[in-house]
């Protein structure tokens, strides 16, 4: 799946496309699709002297895709699955507090991955600008609800219910980094009850 | 609104000798009372009556931004240069009243750095001074590397080690040490900002350095104040004003332009700001650029030109002034 | 001076009113009959004696009500006052801007001493004296930003500039016209204005961008902005909106006069010193169509501007669903006369 930019807004993220880039050592953060980002940057031109200074912190996508297999047979310094981004979240931080400028960052997958990586990597004092991303994969949302604060992963539809405060919110363009997330408002504040129908959006 | 307009009225309270190349000029409010609170990096540009030729330069400011009393800058004497420097070392005395502008930044320190790495090369010290004075009032963790040809020309050297110990460390050209840059840059904490300024190759040299390295762009700081250069003279038509002026061989464009009489909006008078981009609306011949401002697709394009730094030749110029 | 404080509210039974000399002191935002967006932006100098700018920071009969009203808002969410780590610094001189301002322009209500480092303020109206050290966070009972503003009319963003934009990295944010400090913090300058319809394409971000990156120390500018808002709520945050989003559909050409509110924004930009940050006060006026109406020039003026703007600013304003009925209400008060340039009321 892409994602479309057409028609959206400034602060709504856009991506590039993962290229080798000088640098001290290399740290990649995916999730599921993430993974093809990855291996076609290594099948490219420039890459392969970067594997022994490189670091790959791997999980499955929101739709299950793992291609946790094909990573680890890169042969990368080293090779990390985690379950989830929370679970990888303390050995990222971990990694960024001991790091060094030189440290090239690659982030790849889901927005929500991207975003949550990004964000855990500016709170450590890298500039936002720093970071390459590329989207692969599913085009699931993550949500703030800007009433409740409650965040709604892996947001299919638009509108949808707030998975915490239950109210109808309709998914805007308008994206906050340090939230990574996107925001989430009450479709039907003005009228109680008249909420559209939920329209598939993001698969 | 014109910007760099605002000025303020001082008076020269001590020039001192620093060294055979630079001296330091403090000045204070005519008339008593506090000058503005800056930040650390800021510049002034001294407005200067050199026997009746105005020349207005850009100095960073050297003193503790916390001290308000009096404001402190150096400037080393350029023999080859247009004559700003040469007249502040020849005529400006203790008891002179002389008028700045409201200080500008173009070099602050990005606070959200985990620590600040400087490097400074000869002159370009003094920018660092004021930095290093304010990030050490609020708990900013720095270090500063200072090089300078030798012990003389790296004037303030002594004075920093004693005030910030193993913080500071010095480089003597003809002593044969050499920074160890790239041992430097591999070693910073994740979240360290750099910053540089003196000569153009020291500044080339570091940013080059720390590209290769995989720092990233948001992270580099630097600031060079570019003099004018000196070139043939040139004519340029003013379409807005409805003259027609001549550039002087010593002279800048932003300078023809105030010597007519034209009011052109400037900050830095250096190429650095951005302040004095100026439309170009016919131009036949060539430009030439020498700021840091226009990317070089509008540099390109011929549609643009920063009056303080560039010039022209060719048959014909008219711009938007 | 021989201002009393209004006893009102903001909420719940809106006890809210303008004087007659408050009304004719609003800042009516509408230089011409029609509007569009623009760059307009000018000096921030004293401006006519008894209007909103005489004063850099204006402190009016609304002071001991709006400051009740935002630590009732601070209370129910700590979130509208936030502030980036880096940010201190700029707090601190927002701090010294508005304690110098104040103390300079309202000496009977406001006084700083200082010693050193060591300051003393006093601000009569709210029975505070406050003695604490410039630049030690913990010598004050909150942080600089929110230790200021709480005593402020008005909201504040802080803005850093770096990477030749602007980034808003804190602020205090409680009587905004439906935007989401919490959510926009951090964000740069194109990216917080995301939302506003055509404006972008119109260019007019990027030109005020850049002429905020510009603006100089000792040189503030102001501008106006401004929205509808049903009943005199300050606190129109889309964090609420649930709450206050049905306001609007309980309004009829009886109450609309009462109930409709225009809501001006002063804005102000100030580079700061010691932090090369940008503050950027965002003062709210309301008046009701029944206040504004009492200026024929107004009157006129309005019903001729909310009949003509584009729908999408309309939208996004919040106000398309009750237009007509404004246009309606309003059209009782334009007959129709030409109307002189600027704001300012004329005599009738």
């Amino acid at each position: 799946m892409s994602l479309s930019y057409e028609g959206t807004i400034p602060s709504r993220p856009r991506y590039g496309q993962l290229t080798p880039r000088p640098g001290s050592g290399h740290l990649f953060v995916a999730d599921g699709e993430g993974a093809d980002a990855i291996l076609a940057l290594f099948a490219g031109p420039g890459a392969k002297g970067m594997l022994a200074t490189t670091q790959i912190v791997y999980m499955p996508g929101p739709t299950g895709t793992d291609k946790s297999a094909e990573l680890e047979k890169l042969g990368a310094d080293i090779f990390f699955r985690a379950p989830d981004y929370s679970t990888a979240q303390p050995r990222l931080k971990r990694l960024f507090g001991s790091a060094h400028m030189g440290l090239q960052l690659y982030l790849t997958g889901t927005e929500g991955l991207i975003g949550q990586a990004q964000r855990d990597a500016i709170e450590a004092g890298l500039p936002h600008t720093a970071m390459q991303t590329e989207h692969r994969g599913s085009t699931v949302r993550r949500v703030q609800c800007v009433h409740c604060k409650g965040i709604t992963e892996n947001v299919r539809t638009d509108p949808f219910v707030c998975s915490h405060c239950g109210l109808n919110l309709f998914v805007r363009d308008h994206y906050s980094r340090r939230l990574a997330a996107f925001q989430g408002v009450n479709i039907d504040a003005e009228d109680p009850g008249q909420v559209p129908p939920q329209v598939e959006r993001f698969a | 609104m014109s910007a760099g307009a605002q000025r303020l009225d001082v008076t020269v309270a001590e020039v001192v000798d620093v060294n055979p190349l630079i001296k330091r000029f403090r000045f204070v409010r005519t008339g008593g009372g506090a000058l503005p609170t800056f930040s650390g990096g800021s510049h002034i540009v001294v407005d200067m009556d050199d026997a009746g030729t105005r020349r207005l330069n850009p100095y960073s400011l050297m003193s503790d931004p916390g001290q308000t009393d009096s404001y402190m800058i150096s400037v080393r004497r350029d023999d080859n240069g247009r004559g700003g420097s040469l007249y502040m070392h020849r005529s400006v005395r203790p008891g002179m009243q002389m008028q700045i502008g409201w200080p500008v930044n173009l070099f602050p320190s990005d606070l959200r750095a985990k620590k600040h790495l400087m490097i400074a090369g000869g002159i370009g010290i003094t920018p660092f001074l004021a930095q290093m004075a304010q990030l050490d009032r609020i708990g900013g963790r720095f270090e500063l590397h200072y090089a300078a040809r030798n012990r003389t020309l790296g004037a303030y050297m002594d004075e920093l080690q004693t005030r910030y110990g193993a913080r500071v460390q010095t480089y003597l050209d003809e002593e044969g040490q050499a920074m160890d840059l790239k041992g430097l840059l591999t070693s910073q904490p994740f979240g360290t900002h750099l910053y540089v300024c003196g000569p153009k190759p020291m500044i080339g040299w570091v940013l080059d350095t720390a590209r290769t390295l995989g720092w990233p762009e948001g992270a580099l700081h630097s600031e060079e104040f570019l003099a004018p250069p000196v070139g043939q003279p040139f004519e340029v038509e003013l379409a807005r004003s409805g003259k027609t002026i001549r550039v002087g061989a010593a002279q800048s464009l932003l300078e023809a332009l105030e010597a007519a009489g034209v009011d052109a909006p400037y900050l830095c008078r250096g190429g650095a700001c951005g302040q004095c981009e100026t439309d170009v609306c016919e131009a036949d011949g060539t430009f030439e650029h020498n700021d840091h401002w226009l990317s070089d697709a509008e540099k390109a394009s011929g549609r643009k030109i920063m009056p303080c730094v560039s010039r022209f030749r060719g048959a014909r110029l008219v711009i938007d002034r | 001076m021989g201002i009393e404080f209004n006893k009102e509210t903001f909420r719940d039974d809106y006890t809210f009113k303008n004087s007659p000399a408050a009304v004719r002191r609003f800042p009516f935002p509408f230089p011409e009959d029609d509007y569009m967006y623009s760059v307009n932006m000018e000096p921030h100098v004293p401006g006519r004696k008894g209007s909103v700018f005489e004063h850099t920071f204006d402190v009016d009969e609304h002071y001991l009500a709006e400051m009740r009203d935002r630590e009732l808002v601070l209370k129910s969410d700590p979130l509208r006052c936030q502030s980036l780590p880096h940010m201190t610094l700029a707090g601190w001189d927002l701090l010294e801007l508005i304690m110098e301002s104040k103390a300079r322009d309202y000496p009977h209500w406001f006084e700083l001493h200082k010693s050193g480092d060591r300051w003393t303020w006093i601000n009569r109206p709210m029975e505070i004296e406050q003695s604490f050290t410039f630049l030690k966070d913990d010598t004050l009972p909150y942080g600089p930003l929110e230790y200021i503003t709480r005593q402020t009319q008005g909201d504040f963003t802080l803005q850093d500039q770096r990477d030749n934009t602007l980034y808003i990295d804190a602020g205090t944010v409680t009587t905004q016209a439906d935007w989401s400090l919490d959510f926009d913090v951090g964000m740069a300058f194109h990216e917080w204005h995301a939302p506003v319809p055509l404006a972008h394409n119109m260019g007019v971000f990027d030109r005020a961008l850049k002429f905020l990156l510009k603006l100089q120390l000792g040189s503030p500018v102001r501008r106006f902005n401004w929205t509808m808002t049903v009943d005199p709520l300050l606190d129109t945050s889309p964090e609420n909106y649930p709450k206050w989003g049905p306001s609007k559909t309980t309004l009829t050409m009886d109450t609309i006069g009462k109930r409709q509110h225009l809501r001006v924004e002063l804005q102000t930009l100030h580079r700061l010193p010691r932090s090369n940050a940008i503050a950027f006060p965002i003062r709210a006026y309301l008046a009701s169509f029944d206040d504004i109406v009492t200026m024929p020039k107004w009157g006129r003026r309005l019903h001729r501007v909310v009949r003509d703007v584009h729908p999408d600013l309309a939208t996004y304003k919040g106000f398309i669903r009750n237009r007509d009925l404004m246009v309606q209400w309003l059209s009782q008060y334009d007959d129709g006369k030409p109307t002189s340039p600027g704001w300012w009321p004329e005599p009738e």
